[in-house]
């Protein structure tokens, strides 16, 4: 009888842990992401996602994430210099890229960003990123 | 030798009456005596010339605090969070006249007076509150050493220039009263109180 009260407990305790750990990676799967955003682009799109006004679009609420997902690697990688339209405003201050970024850091780097602060723009795989990059490579940074 | 024990409470009182006051801001910076009288660190004379084509001196910022920083627009690391934090002062501050904003441009050369003044607009500011200033180069540079700044020009640096990133309360006699991280919300946070604290202390010396 203590040996099955024992193994009773030892289960629980299995659930409850399992359970608590779940729980961590689904409040946030995208930590890797969400790393590389604070040190590469929170300087200017802010850690709360809402840019400067006038100047650095937001990520928060952008129209621009959902509508030129296929364009996000490149301009994480080589930058902006043409003007950019997000949610209605236009937006003129070129953005520098980061090129020391690999393909796999650039995908979870997009899907923080599409997932943080009530974004919901769906999941983007890496070999989608792969063939986006390779077709926008450039020779020389 | 049992009496220490009953001022035990009265010291804690004490302690905790003393949190409680509102502090004074102190004046910072190196002091000197001269003729007996104690100068204080204070801002030099300057001229320079804002995002509406103005001239501006210490004359404008005369008997009204001021809150100063140093930036330049195509800088990639700081100074959006700088310039979202001196956005944050103003919107408060925004309806009174005791307050001012006064950023320095280090790049010269790159932020002339149309690009200022696109960039006040494009952020919604005037510059009956908030002025954008360009001028001879060493000169801003300088001058970020009396508003305990760095500010240099480093080929190696991304965007060209290295600098702090300090907002700095300036009150109407020239001296710095404030300072606080600019890049950090929690301590302009605080500085929001020290302004409070100096605009008080304004009404005080009106009265």
């Amino acid at each position: 009888m203590n040996k099955i009260n024992f193994l009773y407990l030892v289960f629980l305790v299995t659930i409850g842990m399992s359970a608590y750990l779940f729980q961590g990676c689904q409040s946030n799967p995208y930590v890797h992401g969400q790393i590389l955003y604070e040190n590469f682009c929170a300087n200017c799109h802010m850690e709360d996602g809402t840019g400067l006004i006038g100047n650095i679009p937001p990520l928060a609420g952008a129209d621009f994430l959902k509508n030129y997902a296929d364009q996000l690697p490149c301009i994480i990688r080589y930058g902006v210099k043409d003007t950019l339209v997000v949610n209605g405003q236009t937006y003129t201050t070129p953005m520098a890229g980061i090129p020391q970024l690999t393909d796999i850091e650039v995908t979870n780097v997009i899907n923080y960003i599409n997932h943080a602060w009530g974004n919901d723009n769906g999941f983007t795989r890496p070999t989608d990123v792969q063939v986006i990059l390779e077709a926008c490579k450039q020779e020389e940074l | 030798m049992k009496n220490i024990f009953y001022l035990i409470p009265v010291l804690l009182l004490l302690f905790a009456c003393k949190e409680e006051v509102k502090e004074e801001l102190p004046i910072l910076g190196n002091t000197y005596e001269e003729a007996g009288k104690k100068i204080y660190h204070e801002i030099r004379d300057f001229s320079f010339v804002n995002q509406d084509s103005m001239t501006i001196t210490n004359e404008v910022f005369a008997g009204k605090a001021y809150v100063s920083d140093h930036f330049f627009i195509s800088c990639p690391t700081i100074c959006p969070k700088l310039t979202k934090s001196m956005l944050r002062i103003h919107d408060k501050f925004k309806s009174d006249d005791r307050l001012l904003l006064l950023s320095h441009s280090i790049d010269t050369k790159y932020d002339t007076i149309p690009r200022l003044k696109k960039y006040a607009n494009d952020l919604g500011v005037s510059s009956d509150k908030w002025h954008f200033v360009t001028g001879d180069k060493e000169q801003i540079l300088d001058i970020a050493e009396d508003y305990f700044n760095v500010a240099l020009e480093d080929a190696d640096a991304p965007g060209g220039y290295n600098h702090s990133g300090r907002l700095v309360l300036v009150d109407k006699n020239k001296h710095l009263r404030a300072f606080c991280d600019g890049t950090d919300a929690e301590s302009v946070t605080k500085f929001l109180g020290d302004i409070e604290t100096l605009l008080a202390e304004m009404d005080q010396e009106k009265l």
